[in-house]
């Protein structure tokens, strides 16, 4: 007799959304981009689904920022994230800089 | 009224404005929570407004600003940013001086 399997944790969702967010951020060629999954840390808070990425800080260097200010540069982050948004990336935290800041 | 028009509204008759999870003494998001504590530490009053709420508010800020997510800063009616905005521009002052120069009483002698 076999017990019933519960379903596999789903990295698998978290690791396809880490790479939809790298594929729509790769648009501003950027020198640095570094992901970090902060879900966890939201546990029991509104937003938060057990075994997806719904909080997310994203640490991006880019040229395309250089001689914009912060409301533009998150924009800009956002704009290209807002499939992911509009799907249950609930909160992102962004540190956007240009080269050499 | 509006949706758009209640926003503007309260954005335009309020020295600082923060659209924020929970309230000023109670937030219920970290990321608003962090908001809430700046403001206390600089000693600004500001109008909090609970998007938790109402659904309705919660999408009209979404919309009035183009901006996605919750907290949303307005200091005399402009759109400063988010959680990490507003810190980013405490930690180096810029805060400060944006609100003195816009003629917003910071009571705290809380520096960075």
């Amino acid at each position: 007799m076999s017990t019933p399997v519960p379903p596999l944790p789903t990295d698998d969702a978290i690791s396809q959304r880490l790479a939809r967010v790298r594929a729509a951020l790769a648009e501003l060629s950027p020198s640095v981009l570094e992901l970090e999954d902060e879900s966890h840390r939201h546990e029991g808070h509104g937003g938060h689904r057990p075994g997806q990425l719904t909080h997310l800080r994203v640490r991006i260097v880019a040229q395309a920022f250089a001689g914009q200010n912060r409301l533009a540069r998150h924009r800009l982050v956002n704009g290209l994230l807002a499939d992911e948004l509009a799907r249950g990336l609930h909160a992102l935290a962004i540190e956007a800089k240009a080269p050499g800041e | 009224m509006s949706i758009h028009d209640f926003i503007d509204g309260q954005v335009k008759s309020n020295d600082v404005v923060v659209f924020m999870k929970g309230t000023p003494q109670f937030p219920m998001c970290g990321f608003s929570g962090q908001v809430a504590q700046v403001f206390a530490l600089l000693g600004v009053d500001y109008k909090g407004i609970n998007v938790l709420d109402s659904d309705e508010i919660r999408n009209g800020i979404k919309e009035y600003t183009s901006w996605p997510t919750i907290p949303q800063v307005f200091v005399k009616g402009e759109f400063i940013g988010g959680c990490d905005i507003v810190r980013e521009m405490y930690q180096s002052g810029e805060l400060q001086t944006l609100l003195e120069e816009k003629g917003v009483p910071v009571m705290g002698k809380a520096t960075a």
